[in-house]
């Protein structure tokens, strides 16, 4: 199977006044295409610093990064925000939907910026949210929504651009227990039955527990990388 | 890209439409000065016009050529005291110099004029019958003097409007009526049109026309046969008037005999030295118009950048998720820039809108005269344009170089 991300000794130093801090020391990682994997950790110990990396918002000190056979280390912020673009989805803790803006409108926000007719623009968004269930919601706004329809929103968004890689970080962290198992259920089926690799940062093991590997990060490191679910036999389905 | 740019604009309206008084107050400063650009500015055209008209009333290229002052030990007389320019040389003039289509001379006094039971104090004026076509000026009953009214020394005389007035019934025909000047009878045998006021604000409606020859042997006593008060020359076109002028100077000074020492003992006019004084007062309305016009501009500019700036720490995170989900530097610029330049434009607009309102008030209330200019909106449309671009860019280039990870972490 394909590696989608391979990370080869990646280190991250940050200065902060007098003090250098090693977020990550050397870190290796391969994550194959279709995977999902749950990143976990106590805070400080990186995994905020990898999951930046990982997702092209930030790029190692030291170290190689190829996403998709693409070495990211060393790409001008501008080629970076297009393979945010055409490769990564995002769904945060916080939802961080734009205020006063339309469900429709926000999950059309990553096709904006890919020059689209608006037409086109509308009919993938709308069927991005016919995938998270929020048909007939299109243009209620962020504060109409319940939390888990905001991050279903968040997700319809992520997929709209039909991505190689799905992050979330801590995506049930603001949810109650009934929506967050919508959630991890609509993250599950993605992953089984559209083959999206998907890498999940949480801090709670049954979130964890969807999630077919395990890798814990410690220091800067990765202190244990388990399987912990027979490998599913999915279609390999490219994005 | 295009998509994109209307989507963008379309965005920006609608942020504007959610925060309207904000919007509105940060409008305001742009909305003020480009309205009070174009009121201004439509006021002064309109007052330049009409100083332009009267200066148009003097005739069309119109030469003055004035005598010199006498001086007596010393003591120098008004201009025109002195008895330097004759009709001898008026003559002389258009007889050597081609450029001059016609001359004419004129002598003038304040006196009484009756007619019947009334009288009146204004001027007269002995001139060639030239003097009236130089002038422009035309007859809205009766005609002109001839020739042979000069020659014979005619006692016909042609009246203005305020005279009229103030002799006349209203309603009574002038011409053919017998007044008395210097009880000398004259009869008369036209009535001006109204020229209104001079340039210099005088009333040149009040006035009597009688031939020259009339005046200085009739009327006025003048003991130096031939003398006059003024001269007059007028070109054909409007550039010859320099040329023409200096000619004159030449033949005068020629004529009185001056050594190359001596100062000249007349002085000349022409109609493009009198407009030279109104344009610069209108330039120097320009100038004030224009330091308004950036001080308000700046102040509006300023206001947006402000709003801006507001905005962008506001939405921090919202520059963030954009960030995250692809928007190039260039996107969240362009974003901030058709804001502001949004924002400067309906300010300009409302402003255009305000300023003409302002303007049309101003011509129904004080009746002034005004002119509104296409120019005039224009240039207040591209800079508030330029405006929103220039105070935009700071604003728009600090959203554009946010790091994405900070902006989605912003509280």
């Amino acid at each position: 199977m394909a590696a989608l991300i391979e990370c080869e000794d990646v280190w991250k130093i940050y200065r902060v006044g007098d003090v250098e801090v090693q977020a990550l020391r050397g870190l290796s990682l391969t994550i194959a295409q279709g995977e999902f994997v749950a990143i976990m950790g106590s805070s400080g110990s990186g995994k905020s610093t990898l999951m930046n990396i990982l997702g092209c918002l930030d790029q190692p000190t030291k170290g190689h990064y190829r996403l998709n056979g693409i070495e990211v280390d060393n790409l001008k912020p501008d080629r970076l925000a297009g393979i945010r673009n055409q490769q990564i989805g995002f769904v945060f803790q916080s939802f961080n939907l734009i205020p006063r803006t339309s469900a429709l409108e926000n999950a059309q926000l990553p096709l904006f910026y890919r020059g689209l007719s608006l037409k086109e623009q509308r009919a993938q968004a709308e069927a991005a949210l016919r995938r998270v269930g929020l048909q007939g919601r299109e243009q209620h706004y962020p504060t109409q929504l319940s939390g888990g329809q905001q991050q279903r929103v968040a997700i319809a968004r992520a997929l709209v651009t039909s991505p190689s890689l799905l992050l979330a970080d801590e995506p049930t962290g603001n949810l109650d227990t009934q929506s967050s198992q919508e959630i991890m259920k609509i993250l599950e089926t993605l992953n089984r039955d559209e083959g999206i690799t998907i890498i999940l940062v949480t801090h709670e093991v049954d979130v964890a527990a969807s999630a077919a590997r395990e890798i814990v990060i410690k220091d800067g490191q990765v202190l244990s990388d388990r399987v912990t679910k027979a490998k599913p036999t999915f279609s390999t389905v490219e994005a | 890209m295009s998509a994109f740019v209307w989507l963008t604009i379309l965005t920006a309206l609608r942020i504007l439409a959610r925060n309207r008084l904000r919007a509105g107050l940060t409008m305001l400063g742009i909305v003020i000065g480009v309205g009070s650009v174009i009121a201004m500015v439509s006021i002064g055209e309109g007052a330049k016009r009409a100083v332009q008209a009267q200066i148009a009333t003097m005739g069309t290229n119109v030469i003055v050529i004035f005598p010199g002052v006498t001086s007596a030990s010393g003591v120098r007389g008004s201009q025109g005291s002195a008895m330097t320019l004759t009709v001898s040389d008026a003559l002389d003039l258009k007889k050597r110099i081609p450029l001059l289509a016609d001359t004419a001379w004129a002598k003038r006094d304040v006196m009484q004029i009756v007619y019947g039971n009334r009288n009146w104090n204004g001027t007269i004026n002995g001139v060639s019958p030239s003097y009236l076509t130089i002038r422009d000026w035309a007859f809205t009953s009766g005609g002109s003097f001839t020739q042979t009214d000069l020659d014979s020394a005619a006692r016909v005389a042609l009246i203005g409007q305020t005279v009229v007035e103030n002799l006349f019934e209203s309603g009574e025909e002038p011409v053919g009526a017998m007044i008395r000047i210097k009880n000398v009878p004259f009869r008369v045998i036209g009535v001006l049109v109204p020229k209104g006021q001079s340039a210099q604000g005088a009333d040149q409606d009040d006035v009597v026309f009688i031939p020259f020859s009339t005046a200085e042997r009739k009327v006025f006593g003048t003991s130096f046969i031939g003398s006059v008060g003024a001269m007059f020359g007028s070109t054909d076109q409007v550039e010859d008037l320099p040329m023409a002028a200096e000619q004159i100077r030449e033949v005068l000074r020629a004529r009185h005999r001056l050594q190359a020492e001596q100062s000249d003992d007349f002085t000349i006019r022409t109609q493009v030295d009198i407009g030279k004084v109104q344009e610069g007062a209108s330039e120097t309305l320009t100038m004030m118009l224009f330091a308004v016009a950036s001080v308000s501009l700046l102040v509006g500019g300023i206001g947006i950048m402000n709003i801006l700036l507001v905005s962008v720490t506001e939405r921090t995170r919202e520059i963030g998720v954009r960030m995250a989900v692809g928007a190039k530097r260039r996107h969240i610029l362009m974003q901030f820039l058709i804001e502001a330049i949004t924002l400067s434009l309906v300010g300009g607009v409302l402003g255009i809108i305000l300023g003409i309102a302002g303007t049309k008030l101003t011509t129904l209330i004080a009746g002034w005269p005004t002119i509104i200019s296409g120019n005039v909106i224009g240039i207040a449309f591209l800079f508030s344009l330029v405006v929103g671009l220039f105070f935009g860019l700071y604003p728009a280039n600090k959203a554009s170089r946010l790091n994405p990870i900070e902006a989605l972490r912003y509280e």
